[in-house]
């Protein structure tokens, strides 16, 4: 059974002084994610996720589609007690204590008072904020106010999480950390739906990624999928200063530094390539299957939807 | 009562005694205790007469501006600041939401008529030198005074639903004016002819009626106020706080928090 099964959510807002003007914000959106996924929803900002986000928080009510939630529609309030959800960039009430926050978000969650206790205490270790505590929010911090939404949105334990933009605001060390607890949510069984313009963290966590642009889906899959090789090349590097003729002969690319020699040619002449270095006896250091990184994919299809959009097709 | 209404409710008690809301007690302690001194010594035999008078109207006042100036911040500052989504996204209904909040402000508003109505009494001792019978009275004057207060809590949340802070402060005052004048507005309207009558009687019952909850005056006169009064304005507030509040909510239940 999916986690999240979004099922043609569509927003179209009416702006304007008297409301008629229509503005697309997402066209219908179909996607499925597995239980236990770490699920990355990756977009330029204004792409469509904070509302398709919003939409499956019931803060914003599409226009048209539905979606279940572990199974459920998305607006039946048990769904609810099983799923957390950081906000981007949140603001908490700040008046209230990191203790005292998480306290009256376990009461609305429905967690039992001796439960409640032992969990907010557990979670203050695990987003780091301990030591603080008994500190106002108003006295917090943006990476601390970004752990406290951490620690409310897992505080109750729930089977899937939803974070808008969780590295936002974060230091290296602060997006390590998130990372970390991110895997460990996984680990635990928890499905992870992010939403992130980051693409080094998506590459780095996600089972998979959806890329949105414009209101719609550009392209859903694994990471390694959408990253496979490029055209089938692969990149052979040795020891030398210069490159050997019968690799050129290969039809190689071949560029020096140093004392290493990097090669690029078709995953064809792979064979060829190992018995030529072997040959001149040359240190075969590695060889690697070519792959796009994820920022390329993902600017490709960015230029592809502005391309096709500019041509009218 | 559903539980998460009453943490939601004691969140906003919380919320308001934290940003100092309650300071407004000293302003009230110092400005009765002030007008105590005055009246003491330049009126005559009237002294019991202006302290009630001044005092019941003063915490009148000080509630309305505190039950305006929290009210119309309730949903607006939440959307604006965006502390709603982690309260909506839990199992919390929107209706759920508007009735804590309302509960909240109105706990408020009655721990704050508690406490200026001591200074009341306090002041009437201090000028009056003993209490009579009749001043029990007083006691029915800010009964009603806090019905006046939950119309407001109701009308500052259902205008806080869907407009912006300063509108919801301006629309609650217009009515809370408009409303002190509801007896003459009803008046008025009886003297229309036609559809003109329809519109003005229409309109005349559509605004929340203060003037009814206003016994002040005949408080302060030492007049009886009957029990079908008491009975009568109960129902009458609480049926219009409540028809309130379900506008706020139908309301609430369809705005998207963009």
């Amino acid at each position: 059974m999916p986690a999240i099964e979004i099922l043609g959510l569509e927003k179209t807002y009416m702006v304007g002084f008297w409301r008629k003007r229509p503005k697309l914000a997402l066209k219908p959106l179909h996607l499925a994610v597995e239980e236990g996924e770490i699920f990355g929803f990756l977009g330029p900002n204004g792409a469509g996720k904070t509302t398709t986000l919003k939409m499956l928080m019931g803060l914003v009510f599409p226009t048209a589609g539905k979606a279940r939630l572990l199974g459920k529609d998305w607006t039946d309030p048990e769904v609810k007690a099983q799923i957390g959800f950081l906000p981007e960039q949140p603001y908490f009430y700040d008046y209230l204590t990191a203790h005292e926050l998480l306290d009256y978000y376990g009461q609305l969650s429905g967690v039992p008072g001796k439960e409640r206790k032992q969990r907010v205490e557990e979670v203050l270790v695990r987003v780091g904020l301990t030591d603080v505590k008994g500190v106002q929010l108003r006295k917090f911090s943006k990476g601390m106010l970004q752990r406290a939404g951490i620690a409310q949105a897992i505080l109750h334990n729930p089977k899937l999480v939803f974070f808008d933009e969780p590295m936002s605001g974060l230091d290296p060390l602060g997006r390590r950390e998130v990372r970390d607890l991110m895997e460990q949510l996984k680990r635990e069984g928890k499905t992870v739906f992010f939403s992130t313009h980051i693409l080094s963290d998506a590459e780095a966590l996600c089972d998979r990624v959806a890329i949105i642009h414009k209101g719609e889906l550009r392209g859903v899959g694994a990471v390694e999928e959408l990253t496979a090789s490029v055209q089938g090349k692969i990149e052979v590097i040795w020891q030398g200063t210069q490159a050997a003729a019968s690799i050129k002969a290969l039809g190689a690319e071949c560029h020096v530094t140093g004392e290493t020699v990097r090669a690029v040619m078709a995953e064809s002449q792979q064979d060829a390539a190992i018995d030529a270095l072997r040959r001149e006896r040359l240190r075969l250091l590695a060889i690697t299957p070519l792959r796009t990184s994820l920022e390329s994919y993902f600017v490709e299809k960015l230029q592809h939807s502005q391309t096709t959009a500019g041509t009218g097709q | 009562m559903s539980a998460r209404i009453v943490h939601i409710a004691s969140n906003t008690f919380r919320e308001a005694v934290r940003d100092r809301v309650l300071y407004n007690l000293i302003a009230f302690a110092l400005f009765l205790s002030g007008a105590a001194i005055f009246v003491g010594q330049i009126s005559i035999d009237i002294e019991r007469l202006v302290v009630i008078n001044l005092g019941l109207t003063s915490v009148s006042l000080f509630g309305v501006v505190i039950a305006i100036f929290i009210g119309i911040g309730l949903v607006s500052k939440e959307i604006e600041k965006r502390t709603l989504y982690t309260v909506l996204s839990r199992p919390v209904r929107r209706w759920e939401f508007i009735v804590g909040k309302f509960f909240g402000l109105a706990g408020t508003l009655v721990v704050n008529t508690f406490f200026m109505a001591i200074g009341v009494f306090g002041a009437l001792l201090y000028v009056a030198h003993k209490f009579l019978a009749a001043d029990a009275l007083i006691l029915v004057a800010l009964y009603f005074i806090v019905l006046q207060f939950l119309i407001i809590c109701s009308l500052a949340l259902l205008f806080s639903s869907f407009s912006s802070p300063l509108l919801s402060a301006v629309f609650t005052f217009s009515l809370f004016v408009i409303g002190s004048f509801a007896d003459d507005l009803r008046g008025f309207a009886g003297l229309t002819q036609g559809m003109t009558r329809g519109i003005a009687t229409g309109l005349a019952y559509l605004v929340p009626n203060f003037s009814a909850l206003n016994v002040i005056s005949a408080v302060a006169h030492q007049q009886s106020v009957s029990p079908q009064l008491i009975l009568q304005n109960t129902f009458y507030a609480l049926f219009y706080t409540a028809m309130t509040l379900s506008g706020a909510v139908l309301i609430f239940e369809r705005r998207n928090l963009k």
